[in-house]
């Protein structure tokens, strides 16, 4: 009996031990492929008649933009709207309205000051309601709640000068993941009207921070790329820092002082589950992955000196990239997979070196001044945006052999950029002088469309992952 | 063996006093009864003072010597550093049951992987500079804070000097 109890005890309380000692909270689950629908006017209707060049931002922003609320077939119960398909509708127009608004593409107008088009109007609109209003572009939608409780969204681009449909498509998602379709909307309308790449159906990894600026508690978070869907992934009982998603958003690295030592973990997010980068005594840092997935960068110090080293993912033997006594740290592929940018004080300051991605070749790229750290190369490959410290710290870009160096932000001190999936847009996170508060706070590639993102508390390191599919 | 600490004892007070002597009058030498009795270590009397094993006993002993600070992007060991490191190595010679861990720390000025890394190289070398006085490296172990525990809260000089520094901290 008392062996007994005792083992029942020590079972009961070695369980919630075992989930504390990773720090770990309940696992999110599997990111899953949105299903495209079939529309009912053929896809060749949507390929003529665009009516305008764009050729820098600016002109962008001038573009007006109808939203108004999707319509309905008929009004039906969803688990994604207490109110129904047609409330539901208005939100999913809200939504995009703000993916639109909030990043200075365009000027859009919601659907709360616009009339409400009927079901039969979203394929044959009153072109002249919304001339009237000095709209140029027009988008139009449905939501329809089938059968099997999943949601059919609809998605409509049409320029109202030439009363011509420009681009359609629709997407069968989850009642859980109707934003997703107002995000793929978002990202239709503006891969037609800039020619760009999407990028508003995507997530970020972060950190959350909270308490005084000498005990910060500091918890890996996630959230979607305009801050909804917002969780929570480690308790905060040990200090989280620097993730990184995997290009298909299954598994996340950073670095967790879960053993009291820094250290890169994969955190799987389907089961909650995670491993070390690599076993070994030493600490490790800065993780990133190559652009396949198929490999992971970390930096490990070694009698105090630090080194880049690559280790497939999954699992086995590491390299070492760089052998030197200085402080080498970071790393970031070109998007071919080729090339690797990096930070290193080799020179006596931090500066930003590329190399093979073998390690061979490694040569300085940033003779502008200042300091260059953490270097991310962008995702058309074409730019690396970087730390510059010179005085304060703001983010800026470059070309890869670093030329034309542009100074995009003005912070006090602005750090740790990473790129939107199309490269059109940077995160970054600003820590406040003295009280030490941070936010995620973004830009574009011209400066001037700066903003802080919301999130539930303060937030750094944010880390920005593929569109998804 | 008993020698062996006995001469890097007398040497590491030795040079202690005399850098003790320019530096400021904050740090001061150890108290002349723990000095007394370098034979018998672990003395059961002391009943009021904090116990060997604690850092409240290692700080009585060494005063602010606990920590050494750097100069931005540093991690040499500059003469103020040596002293109270020879303190240090003084303290964990008398005491050789005594192990711990050696804090690295960086200002919030620096990125914060990059930092790190410099608080782990600003560690490695106070350990380095211990074991070349004669400490055991298998009693310190090293851990990097980088700039995610600052001591000092504002944004200026004098808080980020206090806060680049490498703390030991007795784990025993």
């Amino acid at each position: 009996m008392k062996p007994a109890l005792l083992a029942a005890l020590l079972f009961t309380v070695a369980w919630p031990a075992a989930a504390t000692a990773q720090d770990l909270g309940a696992p999110i689950g599997e990111d899953g492929p949105v299903e495209r629908a079939a529309t009912e006017a053929s896809q060749a209707q949507a390929e003529e008649g665009i009516s305008f060049t764009v050729t820098d931002e600016s002109a962008w922003q001038d573009i007006g933009i109808a939203i108004p609320a999707f319509a309905t077939d008929r009004d039906r119960a969803t688990p994604a709207n207490e109110a129904g398909t047609a409330a539901l509708g208005r939100e999913v127009a809200r939504v995009i309205t703000a993916n639109l608004r909030n990043n200075g593409l365009f000027k859009p107008v919601g659907p709360d000051s616009l009339p409400q088009p009927t079901f039969p109007q979203i394929t044959s609109p009153s072109f002249s309601t919304w001339s009237g209003r000095s709209a140029e572009m027009l988008v139009h939608g449905y939501v329809r709640a089938r059968d099997d409780g999943r949601l059919v969204v609809g998605c409509y681009l049409y320029d109202v000068a030439l009363q011509n449909e420009l681009v359609r498509e629709g997407w069968v998602v989850a009642p859980g993941d109707w934003r997703r379709a107002a995000h793929k909307c978002s990202d239709l309308i503006f891969s037609r009207l800039t020619g760009e790449s999407p990028f508003f159906d995507s997530r970020i990894a972060y950190i959350a921070e909270t308490g005084p600026k000498d005990r910060r508690v500091k918890r890996l978070a996630v959230m979607d790329s305009d801050g909804a869907n917002h969780r929570f992934l480690t308790l905060g009982s040990a200090t989280a820092l620097t993730p990184r998603y995997s290009p298909d958003y299954s598994k996340i690295l950073y670095l967790s002082y879960v053993d009291g030592n820094p250290r890169i973990y994969v955190y799987d997010i389907g089961s909650g589950k995670q491993t070390l980068v690599t076993e070994n005594r030493n600490p490790t840092i800065a993780p990133r992955w190559s652009p396949d997935g198929k490999h992971i960068l970390y930096s490990m110090a070694v009698a105090g000196n630090t080194d880049i080293y690559r280790v497939p993912a999954t699992g086995g033997a590491s390299v070492k990239l760089t052998d030197n006594p200085g402080i080498d740290v970071g790393g970031s592929y070109s998007p071919d997979g080729t090339k690797i940018v990096f930070e290193s004080d080799r020179s006596g300051s931090q500066q930003c070196y590329v190399m093979d991605a073998d390690g061979k070749n490694q040569k300085r790229i940033s003779f502008f001044g200042g300091r260059c750290a953490t270097p991310e190369w962008s995702p058309r490959g074409d730019q690396i945006a970087f730390t510059r410290i010179a005085g304060d710290f703001n983010v800026a870009v470059m070309n890869t052999s670093g030329g034309n160096m542009r100074v995009l932000t003005r912070g006090w001190q602005d750090e740790a950029p990473t790129w939107a999936p199309n490269g059109r847009i940077i995160q970054f996170f600003r820590t406040e002088q003295n009280t030490g508060r941070s936010g995620i706070w973004q830009v574009d590639l011209t400066g001037q469309n700066e903003r802080r993102l919301p999130t539930p508390v303060d937030a750094s390191d944010p880390a920005w992952g593929p569109i998804r599919p | 063996m008993n020698t062996k600490i006995a001469t890097i004892l007398l040497l590491a007070s030795a040079t202690g006093l005399a850098a003790c002597a320019k530096k400021a009058p904050e740090v001061l030498p150890p108290a002349p009864t723990q000095t007394a009795a370098p034979t018998q270590p672990t003395p059961q009397v002391q009943p009021s003072g904090p116990a060997v094993g604690t850092q409240g006993h290692f700080a009585a002993a060494v005063g602010s010597s606990t920590t050494i600070y750097f100069d931005t992007d540093r991690y040499n060991i500059d003469t103020q550093d040596a002293a109270a490191l020879q303190a240090q190595a003084q303290y964990f010679a008398r005491f050789p049951q005594v192990t711990f861990t050696i804090e690295g720390h960086a200002d919030e000025r620096g990125t914060r992987e990059y930092n790190l890394a410099l608080g782990e190289r600003r560690a490695n070398s106070a350990k380095a500079y211990l074991v070349s006085l004669g400490v055991d490296a298998n009693r310190i172990s090293v851990v990097s804070y980088g700039k995610e525990r600052p001591v000092a809260l504002a944004s200026n000089e004098g808080a980020w000097a206090q806060n680049r520094r490498a703390a030991s901290v007795i784990i025993n």
